[in-house]
């Protein structure tokens, strides 16, 4: 079974029982298995398994281009994938139900540079079909109130970021993927975003969001490290610590690609 | 219901982006009137302005929707805003027609102010109503934007998109009949015009300018153009990918 690391340790969290994952199904919003993906003839994902548990904000963490944002966008349904099985709230990955409750925010911001802030926002609001309000409460939790009527090319890179961000939080997804969400903000705005992504959890929406920098690690409830498109290790950050033995999840990460067999 | 708004919200959306970019939306406007004030300047001894005049008002809208609209596309495919939307609640079809909408009204107002410039100072005549001429270049501009949407799924960048109009549009415009009759092609260059949708679109035009009743023929070329518009828009819709490498 890919993505279970052979090192032995008794906290590696994910047992298989004939390719279910035991007694966590209502439990679990995303469930991947054996996910194979290729692009242009290279082998991305070669078989990765892996669940995130509903409710929580779970941190998807490697180097980058180890395949965080393959993997995000086949759990959105994006990605054309050569194998495996993604399913996310109990259906299948891209499922046209699925779209209005998952928000998905790419690594560059997607939205449109020359339509000011609550232009964008309010075309995604409609495609959404969220109410109204929403447009102003979207733009407040991300502290863009003040910009709403700036056009985005003149924003800084983030916000843009937010405003990405802001556009999948309009119908309150029950899933969340976001990607790299808050690489280049300052420590001020980046705490209060993953202050935001707490609420949203505790409100009883599931996150994964992608980081390549380990000290975004300690902010999560949960943990996926990755590295060359496969699943080193899974659990709380607390947990992956005492299990490495490491003082920081970085060094976490470099006991558990020795214990694999070193650098390759 | 959530498709007419998919529609109308995408519509609205692309049309306050060209309102955003308002050189381009002045190009588009007066760039075919210039065109037209030159050709009549060209021609000013050969009487020929009159055989094209008309015609070439309803395909100026269908190059230019063409352009705009692949490189649009294209834009929002390298933007991401793609992908975005294309993990949303929305059917690929709406998306495309909001683009028409836009883009069609665009080219009302294009092929108006066209049409007006030409028959009331370049004393340009036709025997048909000034409005089928507006109404056929609309018709034009709806199917131009539906290639272009077409086109875009082959294009990788912005320069690729451009340069289809020369491999999509170039032909069509030399074989409809613009350049030289059709009956007085080679035979196989005739038959490969017979599938053209800008041959029926030229020939629409050519009937409203020099007879104004509506002929069979005329009805003919109606269908084939609106027929050639609906069907690049499903074309569009079935390349546009929701799941990409």
């Amino acid at each position: 079974m890919v993505g279970v690391g052979g090192s032995g340790g008794g906290l590696m969290l994910t047992t298989y029982l004939g390719g279910r994952v035991s007694g966590m199904h209502e439990a679990t919003a995303i469930e991947v298995r054996e996910l194979r993906v290729v692009r242009g003839g290279n082998v991305v994902l070669p078989g990765l398994s892996l669940s995130v548990p509903r409710g929580s904000v779970t941190g998807l963490l490697g180097p980058s281009g180890c395949g965080k944002s393959t993997l995000m966008r086949a759990i959105v349904g994006v990605q054309r994938v050569a194998g495996g099985r993604v399913e996310v709230l109990g259906r299948t990955a891209g499922e046209p139900s699925l779209r209005g409750q998952v928000g998905y925010v790419t690594q560059a911001p997607s939205i449109y540079g020359d339509l000011t802030v609550r232009e964008n926002l309010e075309y995604f609001a409609r495609l959404l079909d969220a109410p109204g309000g929403r447009v102003d409460e979207v733009l407040r939790d991300v502290g863009l109130d003040e910009v709403a009527g700036r056009e985005v090319s003149r924003l800084s890179g983030g916000q843009r970021a937010r405003v990405s961000l802001a556009s999948a939080l309009l119908n309150h997804p029950d899933v969340l993927v976001l990607d790299e969400p808050t690489v280049g903000l300052d420590p001020v705005l980046r705490r209060s975003l993953w202050e935001l992504f707490h609420r949203l959890a505790s409100a009883g929406a599931t996150l994964l969001v992608s980081s390549h920098v380990m000290d975004e690690a300690a902010r999560c409830d949960e943990l996926l490290l990755m590295r060359d498109g496969e699943l080193l290790a899974s659990g709380s950050p607390d947990e992956l610590l005492a299990r490495t033995g490491a003082g920081d999840i970085e060094g976490a990460f470099l006991a558990l690609v020795e214990a694999r067999g070193g650098a390759s | 219901m959530r498709a007419v708004r998919g529609t109308l919200a995408t519509a609205e959306r692309v049309l306050r982006q060209l309102r955003r970019d308002p050189r381009t939306v002045a190009m588009l406007l007066v760039v075919p009137v210039l065109l037209v004030v030159l050709m009549k300047g060209v021609f000013a001894g050969s009487g020929a302005f009159q055989r094209v005049g008309v015609p070439l008002l309803g395909i100026f809208p269908l190059i230019s929707m063409f352009l705009v609209t692949a490189v649009t596309m294209q834009r929002e495919r390298s933007s991401g805003t793609l992908e975005r939307l294309m993990s949303m609640p929305i059917a690929k079809l709406d998306l495309l027609l909001g683009y028409g909408i836009a883009f069609g009204l665009l080219a009302a107002v294009q092929a108006t102010i066209t049409s007006v410039v030409a028959f009331s100072l370049l004393s340009l005549h036709s025997d048909g109503p000034a409005w089928a001429v507006v109404l056929f270049a609309v018709g034009n501009a709806v199917l131009g934007t539906a290639l272009g949407l077409f086109v875009s799924a082959f294009a990788r960048s912005e320069f690729q998109a451009v340069q289809f109009m020369p491999l999509f549009l170039m032909p069509q415009v030399f074989l409809c009949g613009l350049m030289a009759p059709r009956a007085s092609m080679p035979r196989a260059l005739e038959v490969v015009s017979d599938y053209l949708p800008l041959t029926y679109a030229y020939d629409g035009l050519r009937l409203v300018a020099t007879d104004g009743t509506w002929s069979g023929e005329l009805l003919r070329d109606v269908a084939v153009v609106t027929v050639a518009a609906v069907a690049s828009v499903a074309l569009g819709a079935a390349t546009l990918q929701r799941r990409t490498g």
